[in-house]
């Protein structure tokens, strides 16, 4: 299947359901809301950016999504990555430490540092963290169901090391409600993963006021099959679900708004994504001005980590997808991030290799360095198309957020399977639109190489790791302090039991070495574990 | 086509892995393509999915797997279909398999590997070839 030139121009849609015109003219920007609410760079309503000289001061942080095996290579591939010139970094976990599991639980077998690091006690961190100066790399951990246990070992492990905790930067992404919709690392039911989600938000805004405690992911929401505009949509929802609970445990917005951090996915039409952060970042910034009387613009802002574009990679021809993360990483520095990371050419395959890593992190340095990018904030700012489109797209966003307002809010929505429904019908739908042809894919279903052989490096995947961690993991429970381990562990059921902030009691046993299993355990002896509705 | 007895299928996801996508989408097709289709859900056991296909006593066992733990999990639900003595069933295992990895698959006793990329028509061929 090739291009073939049309005798007639037929209507176009993108994937938010807008009509795009062949010639946008500054009357359509009138028309779709004219513009006044386009305002200047760092100034309400952000729609430019929440800073007025952006990347002229210091360029998008670039933060390469990584981990493996035992921390110990996990740290020496973080140490690869800071030598190639990454100035962030973001942790992979694997899935047993994702779900809050021992990696001798037997339900870990075979997954322990498959899919990212094994971790199980404070030891673990220390390595993994070993040498990296956290002054100088801010750190982001992804991790949602089992956040409180790896952000508290975070916390301990800086003090640890002599770090004052209420300067420490990072981020935790700790967006459990997107957990329920895409990716699916929940342990607790939705109302009391909530709850946990509040504990840190609290704790941090007390004790670690510029530490990020949550980075509200649109991304996986989208790679789970939404648009662009339920990516948005659902993601402030889920936002606002976060911060109405933390308003209802009594502090006030400007004590803890400013803190938080949104992860959002670039693939697909370029235009539309760049007009999909303009608007998100306008419509944020009104949300929290009107609905929550917010007078700091700190608390307006709309940070966020942009990029990845899993979903828009193909495991075919993998070569392209250097191409194409190109182009999002272009979309990302375009729209204004703060944070930057991308895909690895090889990830449909397998763990990144180190030359696959080197590409990513080179694709954000050239955009740097040698083409301009941090040279003007918003280039395409005045532009009759991407105005239009950005008002058009801001307008969208509003009415599904009030759509699910109305069917009785995001988390009902999610606690019963509706939002997971809508997007895996969509999901299946694109999949179909791919496989018939309708949608065209480079290489897939269009300019494919039948036979094409497998031209990537696969990460040798070590079956010995999983014993030296389980190994590493007896003998930090045999030389630890059975009974301040006890204790710890007794006060941490305690607080969950009485409802209140668990985040000091979990601090306290990961520094008498208390490993993630037992912390979770005792978090589901009193809230129990998460029954997923099936549906699809 | 034109039976009795529609054909039962089991979509399973094991393990820890929460990518769900690709199995939603494979029990789907299957149901628009006359199947009876049963999904688990995420995170399952070996053990449940082994008794789940038991009790429901499907033709077809398909399973999802997108985090790199095929051979593990597929060696632990082999050994489980022959301690519960679960009658022979087509097995097929989808998701992240690497091409160098659809050999040991096969070894262990899987019938079928449509890796990410493959085309849910074939998934739908393979069933009615080897179900007749």
């Amino acid at each position: 299947m090739k291009w073939e030139e049309r005798s007639e121009v037929r209507p176009v849609f993108n994937e938010s359901g807008l009509e795009i015109k062949p010639v946008y003219s500054p009357e359509d920007v009138e028309e779709s809301g004219g513009w006044n609410s386009i305002g200047s760079p760092g100034e309400f309503p952000f729609t430019r950016g929440i800073h007025k000289e952006m990347y002229r001061k210091r360029p998008w942080t670039m933060r390469q999504y990584a981990g493996f095996g035992k921390p110990e290579e996990t740290n020496e591939r973080f140490r690869y990555l800071i030598a190639n010139g990454q100035t962030g970094l973001n942790v992979a976990f694997d899935l047993p430490t994702q779900s809050g599991l021992d990696s001798d639980d037997p339900a870990a077998q075979g997954e322990v540092g498959r899919v990212g690091m094994a971790v199980d006690t404070l030891k673990d961190f220390e390595i993994a963290f070993d040498g990296i100066d956290l002054d100088k790399i801010t750190v982001s951990l992804t991790i949602n169901g089992a956040a409180v246990t790896l952000i508290a070992m975070y916390f301990a492990m800086a003090k640890k090391r002599g770090y004052d905790i209420s300067k420490l930067r990072g981020t935790a992404q700790n967006d459990i409600l997107k957990e329920f919709v895409g990716r699916g690392t929940w342990v607790f039911p939705v109302e009391p993963s909530i709850k946990l989600v509040g504990d840190t938000i609290l704790y941090c805004a007390e004790n670690a006021p510029l530490y990020s405690p949550v980075s509200v992911c649109g991304y996986h929401i989208r790679e789970s099959g939404a648009n662009p505009i339920q990516e948005m949509a659902y993601a402030f929802c889920i936002a606002k679900a976060y911060i109405d609970h933390v308003l209802e445990r009594g502090m006030e917005i400007d004590e803890f708004a400013s803190r938080l951090s949104f992860n959002f996915d670039i693939h697909g039409n370029i235009f539309e994504q760049v007009a999909k952060f303009r608007a998100g970042r306008r419509l944020w910034a009104k949300i929290l001005k009107t609905d929550y009387g917010t007078q700091n613009p700190k608390s307006m802002w709309l940070r966020m980590i942009a990029g990845g574009g899993g979903g828009g990679l193909t495991i075919e021809q993998p070569e392209n997808n250097i191409i194409r993360t190109a182009y999002y990483a272009l979309v990302s520095a375009l729209s204004g991030t703060q944070t930057m990371a991308l895909c690895c050419y090889d990830e449909a395959y397998t763990i990144p290799s180190e030359k696959a890593a080197r590409v990513a992190l080179r694709t954000m340095q050239i955009l740097v360095e040698e083409m301009g990018l941090c040279d003007t904030v918003d280039p395409l700012a005045g532009s009759y198309y991407i105005e239009t489109l950005t008002n058009q797209m801001e307008e969208k966003i509003r009415a599904l957020m009030k759509e699910v307002d109305a069917q009785g809010g995001i988390v009902k929505a999610i606690a019963e399977g509706h939002i997971q429904n809508t997007v895996s019908k969509q999901a299946f739908e694109n999949l179909r639109k791919l496989q018939s042809g309708e949608t065209r894919k480079v290489g897939v279903n269009c300019y494919r190489i039948e036979e094409e052989q497998q031209a990537v490096e696969f990460h040798r995947f070590k079956e010995e790791d999983c014993a030296e961690q389980i190994a590493r993991l007896n003998k930090a429970r045999s030389e630890r302090d059975s009974a301040r381990v006890g204790n710890a562990l007794a006060t941490v059921l305690d607080e969950a039991k009485a409802g209140r902030n668990v985040m000091p009691a979990i601090i306290n046993a990961v520094e008498a070495y208390a490993t993630v299993g037992e912390i979770t355990q005792c978090l589901v002896d009193v809230y129990g574990r998460y029954e997923e509705p099936v549906r699809f | 086509m034109s039976r009795e007895k529609r054909v039962r299928v089991l979509v399973a996801k094991p393990g820890l892995d929460g990518h769900d996508v690709g199995a939603k989408a494979v029990a789907r097709t299957l149901m628009d393509a006359g199947f009876e289709v049963v999904y688990t859900g995420l995170k399952k056991s070996p053990e449940e999915i082994v008794l789940r296909a038991r009790e429901e006593k499907v033709d077809v066992l398909g399973l999802s797997i997108l985090s790199g733990s095929h051979i593990p999990i597929c060696q632990q639900i082999k050994n489980l279909l022959d301690k519960h003595e679960v009658p022979p069933l087509l097995w097929i295992v989808g998701g992240n398999i690497p091409l160098q990895d659809h050999d040991e698959l096969r070894r262990i006793g899987v019938d079928g590997v449509f890796a990410v990329g493959s085309s849910l028509q074939e998934i739908i061929d393979f069933i009615n070839e080897r179900i007749s």
